[in-house]
């Protein structure tokens, strides 16, 4: 349900084709991407003026990291075409955008940990005399001019993995000054940054705009948004949904704008009234120092009950998994489970006290690609049944079977390589690898990330069901509608501290993407409003 | 298999599956053809007597491929089997002779222990040096490559200290029995590398470590996340080379009647290349002691019909490096079209 504030901003959208005062620097032109027949950006249009700050918005998976690698040359369009100056640009690869002057600082570093800062910020393009050899003089001078525009004083002959997190992201901006860009895509600049970093930041990109170079910021947090951008393009389901002016829109706008589809009807919640408490968590805070960190977390989990955990990326979801499974060191704070206090040192001692992670990169934490389906699902403590350990494969694969039934399994057999299957079915069996333990506790991070609707849909389901047979589900996703279609509470997470607790019939997407993303400054907008 | 539902026709027909398979088979393939064509080079490379001589040449190679089989399993190397193996049979030396031929005398054991004694005191020290890699490379964290082969250059530096430099050598019979004994037709290291081998590819194939070892080896976040004991099983790989390494320097020093600093060299490159041309992964997760036990055969019938054929040794090498690099582009090829 798309209220008639949306719609209305919906209809100022520029009709395609129109000029616009001032021409614009950089245009996207109805671009089009498909991966693997499926289209994750549909005809996308946007411009970038000389001196604007232009805001890229939407939902994790809207389209957005696609659009970005399209602009920066690291994917290539199917259809539709980049302009630079109105002249159509084929980007092969990154080095042809970044010689052209559009440059792109992304979230994971372009850095290079072991060169020194002025090598890193000329890697690429470095300054050679007429012999062809490295101009390192050339190379200094113009590193400390280019950190000294940021007003940044920093040895340039520092080793990049000594740098901050904040430092680093200022070189990969001083980076794009020594290309000589005229285009600065950002993705997530601030994700890292603690709030004075933030303060700087602006101010550097304020700065930069004003020397004329057009920029596009990606970024979750509307607070900043609005504060700093001129304009704003919204992306939905890989369509470019709205576009306007920021002065004309609130916060609350915009991130309607991006949740856009009306609601989920279909939330069910689990039917079993919740039982006793099985977890609860008081004043959890990570051994970690770093701005973001998780800290002072409070929550509790009862029996047969889905609880959402809500947040942006880096808000410190999966650390609290991380946590109650024994994975990251806890600093402060106490966790019961059950009757007895609850702190584990390693997995194993998670697992055996019925506590069970889904952990949210397959690839990366989930899966044993070489090894069979069966030895995958049988894997926790080494294998299912084991007597004298040996193990039991007929057992296990019985115990397979079960799963694979309920689970709606498509597998070629228990001993073809997991990585023989569907990113789907593998969820399913890495699913199944903790259903068979019957865990206590279920922690499930991003369960329908890279799976198909089917598949999804079956996962769903067996959540609702675990939760009726009493397991309590802490279910942490980047899917509101998957939140709030599962969820019978709903926790949000900014910055590593809790910012709300709402049962879910009471959550609607914006309020949570609201204290997801911080509580929108009225007077701010209203403010603009005014100006405007 | 009815419980798993099936995939549709144009799933099954992935090339995957058949490029998995004949990896699988390769070796064996290359072993079979291999060996016809040096029977039909050279007719008595097909006798009995040629081929036991081949298993009795592969066996102390054989049984130190299968303690390397678990350690590239998980992604590990280690260099220090050959030292080890000089080291440790310099020991069973010691032990029983009860000294070094007149250099220096053990205390409390004048005139030396039998062969039990020997054989243990070989597989303890090698467990020991192994367990100490592995403490290293487990616990932590030192590239495995680095830690063996400081591992290589202090094991042979310490059996040029016990040996002090010299050989040991001429035992009683039952010592010499285990490496040029003969039970029936078969030679007796022959009979111990296939109880090793037979015994090793159980644990790796039906227990709850074997299968650890894999999932170490194959994704080792994803095994921690299952409740694994990452350092332990790692720790236990190299233990398990040592001990392997123990034993075939127990059986080199009985078969050459004679123990000294400078056996066993460079056999951790033949020992590397067996498991690897068997279709070990070096990747980690992927093969096993079946194909080692092909890997080991496979280089010792290629040794032994170069040698039949009077190829000239320095050819010899050539092949078997080009065999090696062959064998690890497959690998590489395979694992590129299974992903």
């Amino acid at each position: 349900m798309i209220s008639d504030a949306a719609s209305s901003v919906v209809a100022e959208r520029a009709p395609d084709g129109t000029v616009r005062s001032g021409a614009p620097v950089l245009s996207a032109d109805h671009l089009v991407k498909r991966f693997f027949g499926q289209t994750v950006l549909d005809r996308v249009s946007l411009s970038l003026q000389a001196g604007e700050i232009r805001a890229l918005l939407g939902e994790n998976g809207a389209g957005k990291s696609t659009l970005i690698n399209l602009l920066s040359g690291a994917l290539q369009p199917d259809d539709g075409a980049i302009r630079l100056d109105g002249c159509p640009l084929a980007l092969a690869r990154p080095l042809d955008a970044l010689r052209l002057g559009i440059s792109t600082i992304r979230q994971e570093f372009s850095l290079f940990d072991d060169l020194s800062v002025k090598e890193s910020l000329f890697a690429g393009n470095l300054p050679v005399t007429r012999f062809g050899l490295v101009d390192w003089r050339r190379m200094e001078a113009r590193a400390v001019e280019a950190l000294a525009r940021l007003g940044f004083a920093i040895d340039p002959d520092r080793t990049v993995a000594d740098l901050s997190v904040a430092e680093r992201q200022l070189v990969e901006i001083a980076r794009a000054l020594t290309h000589r860009s005229r285009v600065v895509i950002m993705d997530e600049p601030t994700a890292s940054l603690s709030p004075a970093e933030v303060e700087r930041l602006k101010a550097i990109v304020r700065q930069l705009a004003e020397d004329g170079i057009a920029i596009l910021c990606v970024s979750h947090r509307l607070e900043e948004v609005v504060d700093l951008c001129d304009a704003y393009t919204v992306l939905r389901d890989g369509r470019a949904v709205a576009e306007g002016k920021i002065a004309d829109v609130t916060g609350e706008v915009l991130a309607r704008l991006m949740v856009g589809r009306a609601i989920d009807s279909g939330r069910v919640g689990s039917q079993a009234a919740a039982g006793r408490v099985v977890f609860e968590a008081r004043g959890l805070s990570a051994a970690s120092d770093a701005p973001g960190a998780v800290r002072d977390v409070s929550f509790s989990l009862r029996a047969g009950e889905i609880v959402g955990l809500a947040g942006i990326v880096g808000a410190g979801r999966t650390e609290i998994a991380r946590m109650i499974f024994g994975l990251d060191p806890v600093g402060a704070g106490a966790m019961r489970l059950g009757d007895a206090p609850f702190r584990p040192r390693a997995p194993a001692q998670a697992i055996a006290r019925g506590v069970a992670l889904v952990p949210e990169d397959r690839q990366k934490f989930g899966v044993f690609p070489p090894l069979g389906v069966a030895e995958n699902f049988a894997m926790p403590k080494g294998g299912q049944g084991c007597v004298g350990g040996v193990l039991d494969r007929r057992a296990e694969r019985r115990l397979l079977a079960q799963f694979a039934a309920t689970l709606n399994l498509r597998s070629p057999g228990a001993d073809a390589p997991i990585a023989t299957l569907s990113g789907g079915n593998q969820q399913k069996v890495v699913l199944a690898r903790w259903l068979a333990l019957a865990p206590v506790l279920l922690i499930v991070d991003e369960p329908t990330r890279g799976v198909d609707i089917a598949a999804k849909a079956d996962v769903h389901t067996l959540l609702r069901r675990l939760a009726a047979e009493g397991i309590a589900i802490l279910l942490i996703s980047s899917d509101l509608p998957e939140i709030l279609a599962l969820s019978d509470r709903i926790l949000t997470l900014r910055g590593g501290r809790l910012t709300g607790e709402r049962a879910a019939a009471e959550a609607g997407e914006e309020t949570l993407m609201q204290l997801m993303t911080g509580e929108l400054p009225l007077h701010t907008t209203s403010a603009r409003l005014a100006q405007a | 298999m009815t419980i798993l539902a099936p995939l549709s026709a144009a799933a099954q027909r992935r090339p995957n599956h058949l490029a998995a398979t004949l990896a699988k088979l390769a070796p064996a393939i290359f072993l079979v053809l291999l060996m016809i064509l040096f029977t039909s080079l050279a007719p008595r490379f097909f006798s009995s007597l040629n081929l036991f001589n081949v298993l009795r040449q592969v066996s102390i190679y054989g049984i130190l491929a299968v303690g390397m089989t678990f350690v590239i399993l998980t992604r590990g190397i280690d260099l220090s089997v050959g030292s080890l193996a000089a080291l440790t049979g310099l020991v069973a030396a010691v032990v029983a002779k009860g000294g070094a031929d007149g250099r220096f005398v053990l205390p409390f054991v004048s005139g030396g222990l039998s062969w039990p004694f020997a054989a243990l005191a070989a597989i303890v020290v090698g467990g020991v040096g192994g367990l100490i890699q592995g403490f290293f490379v487990a616990r932590l964290s030192v590239p495995s490559f680095v830690v063996t082969l400081g591992g290589m250059t202090v094991f042979r530096g310490l059996a040029l200290i016990v040996g002090n430099g010299g050989p040991i050598s001429g035992f009683d019979e039952a010592f010499g029995w285990w490496g040029r004994g003969m039970i029936g037709p078969a030679p007796v290291p022959v009979i111990v590398f296939v109880v090793v081998a037979v015994l090793a590819g159980f644990v790796l194939s039906a227990t709850r470590y074997g299968r650890a070892v894999y999932a170490v080896g194959s994704n080792p976040e994803a095994a921690r996340l299952c409740g694994l004991n990452i350092s332990g099983v790692l720790a236990s790989v190299y233990a398990l080379t040592g001990l392997a390494a123990g034993l075939g320097g127990f059986l080199l020093a009985s078969r050459l009647n004679s123990a000294e600093a400078v056996a066993g060299a460079q056999y951790e490159m033949t020992v590397i290349a067996a498991v690897v041309i068997g279709g070990t992964s070096l990747y980690g997760g992927r093969g096993g002691i079946g194909g080692t036990v092909i890997g080991v055969l496979l280089i010792g019938v290629l040794l032994n019909g170069l040698v039949i054929l009077n190829v000239s040794p320095y050819v010899q090498q050539l092949l078997i490096g080009a065999i090696i690099v062959g064998a690890v582009t497959f690998d590489v090829f395979v694992k590129g079209r299974v992903r």
